[in-house]
C-alpha cells in the first residue's frame, strides 16, 4: 500500500471535462424555467479529464484492505471469499436495464431470481416465507421486528410493548428494538457466556412481544437451551426473532425455524457471500414462520395460477411498505449465484469449514491468548486480551500491529462483556496455510509484546497512514472540502 | 469435498481436527441439541459449474423484456460512463469490509469525504452522512430526526406531493414510532401551501417535508415554507433529485433546515429497484441528530493528512437503545459510484443532462398533445418527468407502448400518466414513439 494525498477537488482545472455525451438539439431550454426556480450559480464539483478519475480512484484503492488483498478474521463480519462468477452475474444487462415499475409480465426472469432465492433460504432456514426488501442487517431487523408488532396489534394484543434483549447482543439489536417503538428488557447472560434461563423467567409477561437472539451468540457459542427458551416465550404469548449475523456456522447443520424462531434476518453480504463494498450495499432478508407470512412487508412477489409471478403492491395485512422498490436487486442476484455454484452437496460444508477454522486458531492461540470461555466455539470466538496483560499492552496495539504483517484487524472491544474483547472467525473459505500463518503471527505479536511493548504500542508502522487523532476529528469537524479550502 | 470455495483437502481436515481434538466434523457441533441437528438432504438444485450457472441466469435475463424507458417516478434511466463499473468492481473497494481500521481503509473514507463534499455541495447544505439505503428510507430517516430535534411534538406534514412509495415507506416508520402523520394534499398538481400553513398553526408539528420536484414531475415553488415552518420551531425537509439540484434552486437556498432523497439518478443502472443509494444532509445546527455514518479530515501521528469515521457518539453501536436510527451501514460503493459519475460529469456534465431532458421531454410533451390522446394535467414548470391527463384509458396507452418495448404512460393516479426523458432518449426515438401510439389508436395526422 502506498500513501496519496490527493482529493479528487485537487486536481480539478476550469475547463477540463470527463464525460462524453450525444448532442441533442432541443428547441426547449433551461432558460424557459421561472427564475426563482432556476439555481443562478454552479456547483462547485470538479473538472477532470477521464484519465485523471481513473488513476485518482486506482491511487485510492491503493490504500484500501479488502477480502482479495488478504485473511480477515473479523469477528462477527463472516468476511469469506467472493466469488467472482456473483459480480459478472450481477451486471448482466440483461437484469440491469429492468426499470422497477416495469409491468410484471416483462420482469418474469428477474422475479424467478426473487422467488427462487426467497425459497432457497426458506429451505435452508426452515421458514415459511421470505421478503428480499431490506436493504441491510439492520434493516431486515427492523423490518422483523415490524412484524411482530404488527402480528400483536393485529390480535388486538396491545401491551406487548417490550422486547427482551441479551447483554450480549449486537448494539444493533436495541437500537433497531427502539426506533420500531418497543422498550427494551435485558437479559443477562451466565459465567459459560450464554443466557440465564432463571433470569429470563421471571420477565416473561403478558407485554413480552417476543425476544431477540443471537445463535451462536456474539461469544460464538451456540445457545444449548434454545428450545426451553423457545417454550418458555411462546408460553407467554410472545415470539423470538433470530439475528442472522451469526447464521453462517449453522448453514447445513441446523435450521433457526426447527428452533422455535418464528421472525429472522439473514445477511446476505455475510453468510452468503455478496461482497461488503466497504459498508454496503448489503441485503437483510427477513424469513417468517407461516403464521406471520401476511404480515411480510408489500411489495411481494406472488405466483399466479398458471405459474407467472406478479407484485403484490398493497399494504393489507402486511406491516407496511419498507423500500422504495424490491430491495437491493443486484445483491440477491449474487447471493443467488452463489446458492446455485453450492447447490445442495455443497451447502452441507459450509457451517462445518467455518466452524473448524474457528476452533482451530482458538486451540493454536489459546496458550498466548486469555481465552475467558473454553469451550467447543461455532464460527467464532473471543479472547480477553494477551495472555500475559502485564506487558501494558492492549487488545488495540494488538489490533493495529497486525496491519503491519499484511493482516486485518480482528474485531475488537466486542462484546462487552470483556474488557480486552478480540472476536475472531475466519469462515471457510480461508486455506490451513492462511490460518497457519495468522497464528504464526499471533505468538509472534504476544512475544513481541512482552519483549518490545513500545513498538507494540506505535504500531502500525508500515501502513499508509498510521494511527489517527480521532480527537480533534469529532472536536474540530471537518466534514467537505470547503471545510479544508 | 472438492469445491472451488473451498479449499480443505482431507488431510488438512484431519490435521487441524487433530489440533483441536477432536474426531469429527460432527463432534464440532456436540453442544447442539441433536434433535435440531437437520440430517435430511436439502430441496436445493444440485450444485452448477461456472458455466452452468451463466447459461442459467442467461436463460432467465431472456425472460426479460429490455424497454426503452420513459418512466421515472423515483427510477431514472440517465447515462453511465464506462469508467464507473471498472472502478467500482476493483477489489480493494468492493471487497473492503467498513472502514473501521482507518489505517488500511482511507480510499474508501477518502472518497466518502469526496461524496459528502459534492453532495452538500449540490444540495447547499453544511453536512451530509455517508448515505442511506435508498431516498424511501432515507426520507423516513429524516422524518424521525425532525422527531428527535424538536422534543415535545407529535406529528409531521407530509406532501401527498411526494411520490408514494417515499408516503408509505415514512408512515410505517412513523407509525411504529408513535408519530402522527399528517397528509398535505395537493393542488392543481403542486403542494397546498395554504393547508401547511392552516396544520402549522396548531403547534405540534415537528417536520414538514415536500418535494423539491414532485410525483408529478412539477418543480414545486417553496417561497415561505422556511419562515412558516421555522415560526413554529419546526424542521423544513425537502426530498430532491441530486441530478436536478445541479440547475433548479437548492434546498439550503429555499431555507431547508434536511434535505432526503434518492441519488441514484447520478448515473446508477436501474437494476429492477437497487441498489440505489439514498442520502440524508442538514445544516451544521442539525448534525448531531444526523444518523448514519460521517467521515472527518483528520492527521496521523506523523501529520499527514487522513480521514476517519467520526462523531461517532451519535451511532446506534454506542448509543444502543438510546439511539434515534438503527442504520449501521451506508451504500458505501455506490457512494463511490455516485462519487466517480459527479467527478466524471462536473457542473457542465450535470448542466448537459438536464439540458437534454429538459428539452427532450418538452419535445415528448408538446408532441403528445398533439395526438389527442392526452390533454395537460396541470400547466406547471418541470424538468425531465411530466403527467398528462389520458383521454383514453391509461392501462390501454400503456399496453400500447409495452408491445412496441416502450415502458411509458404509467398512472399515477386515475387517469392521470407519467412521461420522463432522459439525454439517452433522441427526436428520432420520440418520433418513433409518437408514430405508434398514432397508428395504435388510428389518430392519424
Amino acid at each position: 500500500m502506498k500513501y496519496y494525498d490527493k482529493l479528487i477537488f485537487d486536481l480539478s482545472k476550469e475547463g477540463r471535462q470527463g464525460f462524453s455525451l450525444p448532442v441533442r438539439n432541443w428547441s426547449a431550454g433551461l432558460d424557459e424555467i421561472p427564475a426563482v426556480l432556476r439555481r443562478e450559480d454552479a456547483p462547485a464539483l470538479p473538472q477532470v479529464s477521464e484519465l485523471d478519475v481513473v488513476r485518482h480512484y486506482t491511487n485510492l484503492s491503493q490504500m484500501n484492505f479488502g477480502v482479495d488483498s488478504g485473511f480477515y478474521p473479523l469477528g462477527s463480519c463472516t468476511m469469506k471469499y467472493n466469488p467472482k462468477i456473483n459480480e459478472e452475474i450481477a451486471s448482466h444487462p440483461g437484469f440491469a436495464c429492468l426499470h422497477p415499475l416495469q409491468p410484471a409480465v416483462t420482469v418474469q426472469g428477474a422475479l424467478k431470481v426473487y422467488s427462487e432465492l426467497a425459497r432457497s433460504l426458506s429451505e435452508i432456514t426452515g421458514m415459511a416465507e421470505f421478503t428480499l426488501n431490506p436493504f441491510a442487517g439492520a434493516h431486515g431487523e427492523l423490518t422483523g421486528l415490524m412484524i411482530i408488532r404488527q402480528y400483536h396489534i393485529s390480535r388486538g394484543d396491545l401491551k406487548r410493548t417490550r422486547i427482551i434483549v441479551p447483554d450480549s447482543a449486537h448494539g444493533t439489536n436495541p437500537a433497531s428494538a427502539a426506533v420500531c417503538g418497543l422498550e427494551i428488557v435485558q437479559v443477562k447472560s451466565k459465567e459459560n457466556g450464554l443466557v440465564d434461563v432463571e433470569d429470563l423467567k421471571p420477565l416473561l409477561d403478558d407485554t413480552i412481544a417476543g425476544i431477540m437472539m443471537t445463535n451462536p451468540n456474539t461469544l460464538g457459542l451456540f445457545e444449548k437451551d434454545i428450545k426451553e427458551i423457545a417454550a418458555l416465550v411462546h408460553q407467554c404469548g410472545g415470539l423470538l426473532y433470530y439475528d442472522g449475523a451469526n447464521m453462517n456456522p449453522l448453514i447445513g447443520k441446523v435450521r433457526p425455524g426447527d428452533m422455535g424462531f418464528d421472525v429472522l434476518h439473514l445477511n446476505l453480504h455475510k453468510s452468503f457471500s455478496t461482497p461488503h463494498g466497504g459498508g454496503g450495499p448489503g441485503s437483510g432478508p427477513v424469513g417468517v414462520a407461516p403464521h406471520l407470512v401476511k404480515h411480510l412487508p408489500y411489495p411481494r412477489v406472488v405466483e399466479l395460477e398458471d405459474g407467472t409471478l406478479d407484485v403484490v403492491n398493497e399494504k393489507g395485512e402486511s406491516c407496511g411498505r419498507i423500500s422504495g422498490f424490491m430491495g437491493n436487486f443486484g445483491v440477491i442476484l449474487r447471493a443467488y449465484t452463489y446458492i446455485l455454484m453450492l447447490g445442495k452437496q455443497n451447502v452441507r460444508m459450509v457451517g462445518p469449514l467455518a466452524v473448524l477454522g474457528a476452533n482451530y486458531i482458538k486451540e493454536s492461540l489459546k496458550d498466548c491468548f486469555k481465552l475467558p470461555i473454553d469451550s467447543v466455539c461455532k464460527h467464532e470466538f473471543v479472547f480477553d486480551g494477551l495472555a500475559d496483560q502485564s506487558t501494558g499492552v492492549t487488545t488495540l496495539d494488538v489490533a493495529k500491529r497486525l496491519l503491519d504483517y499484511g493482516f486485518h484487524a480482528p474485531t475488537i472491544y466486542f462484546p462487552l462483556l470483556f474488557h480486552q474483547a478480540i472476536m475472531i472467525e475466519p469462515t471457510e473459505t480461508e486455506s490451513k496455510e492462511t490460518l497457519d500463518g495468522f497464528i504464526e503471527i499471533m505468538k509472534h505479536i504476544a512475544k513481541e509484546a512482552a519483549e518490545d511493548p513500545e513498538s507494540m504500542k506505535t504500531a502500525p508502522h508500515t501502513t499508509p497512514v498510521r494511527r489517527l487523532d480521532e480527537t480533534t476529528a469529532a472536536r474540530q469537524p471537518i466534514l467537505k472540502y470547503k471545510d479544508i479550502i | 469435498m472438492a469445491f472451488s470455495y473451498f479449499p480443505h483437502t482431507e488431510d488438512d481436515v484431519r490435521q487441524m481436527l487433530e489440533r483441536i481434538g477432536v474426531e469429527s466434523l460432527d463432534d464440532l457441533y456436540s453442544d447442539v441439541p441433536q434433535d435440531v441437528i437437520y440430517r435430511r438432504e436439502y430441496n436445493l438444485p444440485d450444485a452448477l459449474s461456472e458455466l452452468e450457472v451463466r447459461q442459467y441466469f442467461d436463460d432467465l435475463a431472456s425472460q426479460n423484456h429490455k424497454m426503452m424507458c420513459l418512466c421515472g417516478l423515483g427510477a431514472y434511466d440517465h447515462y453511465s460512463p464506462a469508467v464507473i463499473p471498472h472502478i467500482i468492481s476493483r477489489s480493494e473497494f468492493l471487497t473492503a469490509y467498513t472502514p473501521y481500521q482507518p489505517e488500511v481503509s482511507q480510499g474508501t473514507l477518502r472518497y466518502i469525504f469526496e461524496y459528502q463534499s459534492m453532495i452538500t455541495e449540490l444540495t447547499g447544505m453544511d453536512v451530509t452522512n455517508a448515505s442511506m439505503y435508498d431516498g424511501a428510507t432515507a426520507a423516513a430517516e429524516a422524518v424521525m430526526m425532525a422527531m428527535a430535534s424538536t422534543k415535545k411534538k407529535s406529528r409531521v406534514l407530509v406532501s401527498e406531493g411526494l411520490l408514494p412509495q417515499v408516503v408509505d415507506v415514512v408512515k410505517t416508520y412513523a407509525g411504529f414510532n408513535g408519530v402522527g402523520v399528517t397528509m398535505i394534499p395537493c393542488k392543481d398538481g403542486v403542494t397546498s401551501f395554504t393547508a401547511v400553513q392552516e396544520e402549522l398553526a396548531a403547534g405540534d408539528v415537528a417536520g414538514v417535508i415536500v418535494p423539491g420536484i414532485n410525483r408529478y414531475g412539477i418543480i414545486e415553488d417553496l417561497t415561505g415554507y422556511a419562515d412558516a415552518v421555522h415560526a413554529q420551531k419546526g424542521l423544513l425537509i425537502v426530498y430532491s433529485d441530486p441530478s436536478a439540484l445541479a440547475v433548479i434552486r437548492t434546498p439550503g437556498q429555499w431555507g431547508a433546515d434536511v434535505v432526503c432523497g434518492d441519488a441514484q439518478s447520478l448515473g446508477i443502472p436501474l437494476c429492477y429497484g437497487g441498489p440505489y443509494i439514498g442520502f440524508l444532509a442538514c445544516t451544521k445546527d442539525h448534525v448531531r441528530k444526523l444518523p448514519g455514518r460521517i467521515v472527518g479530515a483528520t492527521k496521523d501521528v506523523d501529520g499527514k493528512c487522513a480521514y476517519v469515521l467520526t462523531l461517532q457518539a451519535r451511532e446506534q453501536h454506542i448509543r444502543r437503545e438510546k439511539a434515534t436510527s438503527n442504520i449501521c451501514s451506508n451504500q458505501s460503493l455506490m457512494a463511490l459510484y455516485v462519487t466517480v459519475y459527479m467527478s466524471l460529469m462536473g457542473p457542465e456534465g450535470l448542466r448537459k443532462v438536464n439540458e437534454a431532458s429538459y428539452g427532450g421531454a418538452h419535445y415528448l410533451h408538446d408532441e403528445l398533445l398533439k395526438t389527442g390522446l392526452f390533454s395537460e394535467a396541470f400547466e406547471k414548470p418541470f424538468l425531465k418527468e411530466f403527467t398528462l391527463r389520458a383521454e383514453v384509458p391509461a392501462a390501454r396507452i400503456q399496453d400500447a407502448l409495452a408491445r412496441f418495448g416502450v415502458l411509458g404512460a404509467v398512472e399515477v393516479e386515475p387517469g392521470l400518466v407519467n412521461f420522463c426523458v432522459t439525454e439517452k432518449i433522441s427526436k428520432e426515438d420520440i418520433d418513433a414513439v409518437v408514430a405508434l401510439l398514432k397508428s395504435s389508436f388510428n389518430r392519424g395526422e
